[in-house]
């Protein structure tokens, strides 16, 4: 394309990066804020946003370390953070596995194999997805709380009933993997099959070994999709060893008790990895995005 | 030869066992009084049995996790909701009528007047207990030892203390830190008067007669003891009712779950003290989204616009920096923004108190609340159609903008008339789910202000800025009430829109090939 750089380009590309730098103020700005605040002294706005004097006070309750205070007394730490950590990661992986396993079955089901109504299973799957899941807590609640006069170790207040609840939303990962599989030619899987391989054995040892990418592709947005989840996890956990992260990050800015500092540290701890993973992961969640996909 | 054979019985013998499984648990719960989710669960099971025990459907193998999973937990919570929302299903109204019944003919009652001070004494590792005599007399009685960890089923046989050992012979009596230390094996204990009657564990000094506080007639109402007054199930209104002399009609707590029609959806839309706040949520919803989306599509637009320029430079490093929101979990950005935004300790007020001498009430001015909401939730989404516009922009011929650089057309031009009307088709459905997604999202509202602040004298708390579903949620499971058949109503309202909303989408979209 050819571009004539004139006088008025120039300006034209000096104003673009004023205006990009006044938004990346705005972008940045909460960011940056909570790591200077995590490392500020106390849990008060002392007037200053770069801090005068670093304090790894909030770091050190953060990581679940009591703090020796100057005048002698010890803080220990709000909010048990790792723990909390812990079980996030703990859902999330076993959610994530178990959804990966779900949703490649079924996207086999749909990409190589005949059956009536295929259409319109894969359209109402996508359409009952676009239902949010926060709209059906009184249902959801019941549900588990059902279950659990049954089998207490599913129902309210354990982390295997979470997990449970989360199998329900494979439609996009479905569509997601199903995508991939028709890029993969039939042609190798017919070969298997005329050697003799049954469904199962070309569907185990030759398409999956294909699709390993995607495969953890989806693993990684199943494993965010969880663990920044927060309506159901939020009605199902209330005891506090129990929670996610999701759910007991909002206990530190109560009116009563607002601890401001102690938050931002326990915040860029787990939101740093999150984040990072996030970011890793970021060519491929656009990719599903254009699918229609919408954070939650 | 005697492989296939051999795992043929194998795979009888499994399919056999996974049945019999199936049938008891399917049993147990029914026995359990859990009718529906016995015949959900023999339906869910079976329809697995068929599916994996039978080579009817190969795909239907594959299929039938995936399914199952959408059913039970997308489906049936839907359907579900729909049918509470037509209850009156509530803190009030927890049980069905049956257990309802059965947890008001557990309810006894200690006749005080007859009941008699006990005390413990250890013989051994056994005890013994001794009756004295209570307000209504009676001579003093004493219990053969006992084991009080593992107490006999039968009914004690109390005996005169005269008659069995002198006075001095047994221990002195336990306090009372020892006695509570028994009372597990005390509460399960029952004794028998020499006079035939029977006295149970009734407090820490008391045993005395117990009598159940109500009496069932086969007709399913309920005899209240002493009064014999007999409350009626009253299928209507959820509760065990009496109509007293007076004409005054007398309930008794808890009540049970009832259908009531339409009632809740009545409520919403003729009951005055609740459609006031319930119509502004409503229209602050729309505002909601619909700004947030405009918002966000203006500023994700144009960045998109302006990155795509192939003049500026370190373009990647920008993109990268300003996808940043979108990457950053949800529930801590939330958090962080409402943090930064409070009014004493926050950031944000120390910046504008230093430059223009402002402290605004963000938290609880209505209209500042309004404000920042939008704010932090265009922060948190323009990134997301900045990447859809960028992949829409890179997907427009550039030979398009080559001819207007001939005709020398500004970016301007470019923008309005190549850009935008090429983009626009694609962007129409995605632009939608967005809408959709922020009608309903819940985690935003329920993190930053959680609906407040509140509505001034409503019967129900309402926030100013509680979206639909964040009002559901507190009527649920925060106030007092935990009204789940009106939120339940309220989510089937949210339903129906949604519904409208995904098939609007569907019509821009055509065909789900079109999404790609």
């Amino acid at each position: 394309m050819p571009i004539v750089t004139g006088k008025k380009q120039r300006w034209r590309a000096w104003a673009a990066h004023g205006a990009l730098w006044v938004l990346l103020a705005f972008t940045l700005f909460p960011l940056l804020a909570v790591v200077s605040i995590s490392l500020r002294p106390g849990n008060f706005a002392t007037g200053s946003i770069i801090p005068t004097q670093i304090s790894f006070e909030h770091w050190q309750l953060a990581l679940g370390i009591p703090v020796t205070n100057a005048d002698g007394s010890v803080t220990q730490p709000p909010f048990p953070v790792l723990l909390w950590l812990w079980n996030s990661i703990k859902i999330a992986t076993i959610s994530a596995f178990l959804i990966v396993a779900i949703s490649t079955t079924a996207a086999y089901a749909f990409a190589r194999l005949r059956f009536a109504h295929k259409q319109l299973i894969l359209n109402s799957m996508l359409l009952l997805q676009m239902f949010p899941v926060a709209v059906a807590l009184v249902a959801i609640y019941a549900i588990f709380e059902g279950i659990g006069t049954q089998v207490p170790w599913l129902g309210i207040e354990t982390h295997a009933g979470l997990i449970v609840a989360y199998l329900g939303g494979v439609a996009m990962h479905i569509w997601t993997i199903k995508g991939y599989f028709e890029t993969i030619p039939v042609e190798i899987e017919e070969n298997a099959k005329v050697d003799g391989a049954t469904h199962w054995q070309t569907f185990r040892h030759v398409l999956l070994p294909m699709a390993v990418p995607i495969l953890m592709v989806v693993f990684v947005l199943a494993f965010i999709g969880t663990i920044i989840e927060y309506p159901v996890a939020s009605i199902l956990l209330r005891e506090e060893p129990n929670l996610t992260l999701a759910v007991g990050s909002k206990f530190y800015l109560y009116e009563q008790r607002y601890l401001w500092g102690d938050f931002a540290a326990a915040a860029v701890l787990s939101g740093l990895p999150i984040t990072l993973v996030f970011l890793l992961a970021q060519r491929w969640i656009v990719s599903g995005l254009t699918a229609g996909g919408v954070k939650g | 030869m005697s492989t296939p054979a051999r795992s043929r019985w194998l795979h009888h013998g499994v399919a056999a066992l996974a049945a019999l499984a199936l049938l008891w648990l399917v049993f147990n719960l029914w026995m359990a009084g859990q009718a529906l989710v016995a015949v959900g669960a023999l339906a869910f099971g079976s329809v697995a049995l068929v599916v994996y025990g039978t080579a009817t459907s190969v795909a239907w193998k594959y299929l039938f996790p995936g399914v199952a999973g959408m059913l039970l937990f997308v489906v049936f919570p839907l359907v579900y909701t729909v049918q509470i929302g037509f209850t009156n299903y509530s803190s009030a109204h927890l049980l069905t009528e049956e257990r309802s019944r059965q947890y008001l003919l557990d309810q006894n009652l200690v006749d005080e007047a007859r009941a008699r001070p006990y005390t413990l004494h250890a013989e051994g590792s056994a005890h013994r207990l001794r009756l004295a005599p209570g307000e209504a007399g009676g001579e003093p009685l004493l219990s053969p030892p006992l084991d009080l960890r593992a107490p006999p089923a039968t009914p004690v046989v109390m005996a005169p203390e005269a008659a069995t050992t002198p006075a001095n012979t047994i221990g002195p009596a336990l306090d009372l830190k020892a006695v509570i230390a028994q009372r597990e094996g005390l509460q399960r204990l029952a004794l028998q008067l020499p006079g035939g009657e029977r006295v149970q564990y009734a407090g820490l000094r008391e045993f005395g007669p117990i009598e159940p506080l109500w009496t069932a007639r086969p007709d399913g109402a309920l005899v209240q003891t002493g009064s014999g007054r007999v409350f009626v199930p009253n299928r209507e209104t959820g509760y065990f009712e009496s109509a007293g002399a007076d004409g005054e009609v007398e309930r008794i707590s808890p009540g049970f779950t009832v259908g009531i029609g339409f009632a809740n959806y009545s409520r919403m839309l003729l009951d005055a003290d609740f459609r006031g706040p319930f119509v502004s949520i409503f229209i602050w919803t729309v505002m909601f989204s619909g700004l947030t989306v405009l918002l966000s599509t203006a500023l994700g637009m144009s960045l998109a616009v302006l990155l795509e320029w192939e003049g500026l430079k370190h373009r990647t490093l920008y993109r990268t920096l300003l996808f940043l929101p979108y990457a950053v979990p949800g529930f801590i950005s939330i958090l962080v923004w409402k943090g930064l935004f409070n009014q004493n300790f926050g950031e944000i007020n120390a910046i504008l108190d230093a430059v223009f001498g402002v402290r605004p009430a963000w938290f609880a001015e209505p209209l500042l609340a309004k404000m920042m909401i939008l704010i932090v939730n265009t922060w948190l989404g323009y990134p997301y159609i900045m990447i859809l516009c960028a992949g829409l922009i890179k997907a427009i011929p550039s030979d398009l903008y080559e001819a207007s650089a001939l005709a020398g057309a500004s970016p301007w031009t470019n923008f309005w008339k190549i850009t935008a009307p090429l983009i626009a088709r694609p962007l129409t459905p995605l632009l939608i789910s967005a809408f959709a997604f922020n009608f309903n999202n819940f985690v935003l509202i329920s993190l930053l202000t959680d609906g407040r602040p509140d509505f001034l004298n409503t019967k129900l708390p309402a926030g100013t800025t509680d979206i639909l579903v964040s009002y559901t949620y507190r009527i649920a499971f925060t106030d007092s009430g935990q009204n789940f058949g009106l939120a339940a109503a309220i989510s089937t309202l949210i339903f129906l829109l949604v519904a409208v909303m995904a098939l609007v989408q569907l019509r821009f979209t055509n065909s789900p090939e079109g999404r790609r």
